[in-house]
């Protein structure tokens, strides 16, 4: 499965190493946060909400250099959008992979 | 120029700090995590541009713009590059970034705002309709545009946020409004028959009571709008 990596984060830092720890720092706090609001909305079978909650994701897996990844969240957002749950799976797998990495940060 | 930015996510606000901070000509002034303490603050302050969220819970970037009698020039920002259309239906509007914004980008977005013969891109709805692209609309799907013909749509489905603009070939989600997409259909064929519904009178296939038959859907009309539907009709 692909892997999230630092690129866009140390293109945007430079040599700015405050501005690269505040950062994770602020990602590895709000992640947490919209991945539970994400799966309360889901259990709760709010999926307009569960949208909202993958499309500010999104941006989390677009920051981390998940390409493909963002796009399984598009089509996910999408279904969400019309009360379908198809690529739950693959995005809750997604999701997994941001927790597991965020830790080793 | 004086900035502020507006977007409900931290990380956002901490990026687009950052690539304010790197851009001599930009006086970052406050990020806000809603637009309801930014308009507060525009109330009282000087600003020039503003880098705006468009997905916001309760009040969206769009809604923010629709408040302001005088807007600054807006950069707008968002994860969903599917806004854009919509995004330049507004005179504010100079530019739209999608997230993550990268620094090139920004820069060239900010480039647009500090020169005083903006060209904006103009795609105001009615205008582009009665341009070469006839009954065309287009759509903005996963970053690509996708074109429709006007002629097949049958009905269209406010869902929050969002617009089910349904065709006769596919169904499409759409971050737009009924009111939006309604001023970009011609009126002759496309009526609100409900707040929640607009569709297209020519795929009528038969009216009961407060409810009307197209496609294969039944579509409720609401009583304020049905002396409307029933003036259209061809009533023997």
């Amino acid at each position: 499965m692909e892997q999230p990596n630092l690129n866009y984060v140390n293109q945007l830092s430079g040599t700015d190493n405050v501005f690269k720890a505040k950062l994770i720092t602020i990602i590895k706090k709000e992640f947490p946060d919209e991945k539970a609001l994400y799966f309360e909305n889901m259990n709760n079978k709010k999926f307009k909400e569960a949208a909202g909650s993958v499309h500010k994701l999104k941006h989390k897996i677009s920051i981390l250099g998940l390409e493909n990844s963002y796009e399984i969240a598009v089509k996910f957002e999408e279904n969400l959008l019309e009360n379908r749950t198809i690529g739950k799976e693959d995005f809750d797998a997604i999701i997994t992979v941001i927790t597991n990495y965020l830790k080793t940060l | 120029m004086n900035c502020i930015i507006i977007d409900d996510e931290a990380t956002a606000r901490a990026i687009i700090s950052q690539l304010c901070n790197q851009t001599p000509s930009l006086k970052l002034l406050e990020a806000f995590p809603n637009a309801m303490q930014a308009i507060k603050y525009l109330n009282q302050n000087k600003v020039d541009l503003i880098f705006l969220d468009i997905h916001m819970p309760d009040f969206t970037g769009f809604d923010f713009i629709e408040s302001l009698k005088n807007p600054p020039k807006i950069i707008l920002t968002t994860s969903d590059p599917q806004f854009a259309i919509q995004a330049f239906e507004y005179e504010c509007v100079l530019d739209y970034l999608v997230k993550p914004i990268l620094q090139e980008r920004f820069n060239k977005a900010v480039q647009k705002a500090k020169s005083l013969n903006v060209t904006k891109l103009n795609l105001n709805s009615k205008k582009a309709l009665e341009t070469p692209l006839g009954n065309a609309l287009y759509i903005n799907i996963n970053r690509r545009l996708i074109k429709i013909d006007i002629s097949t749509i049958y009905l269209i489905e406010a869902k929050g946020d969002y617009i089910l603009l349904k065709t006769e070939h596919k169904n499409y989600t759409v971050h737009s409004t009924l009111k939006k997409i309604e001023e970009k259909l011609p009126s002759s064929i496309f009526l609100k028959i409900h707040r929640s519904y607009i569709i297209n009178v020519l795929k009528i296939i038969d009216i009961e009571d407060n409810s009307v038959l197209i496609k294969k859907e039944v579509v409720p009309v609401s009583r304020s709008n049905r002396p409307e539907l029933m003036k259209r009709l061809n009533l023997l």
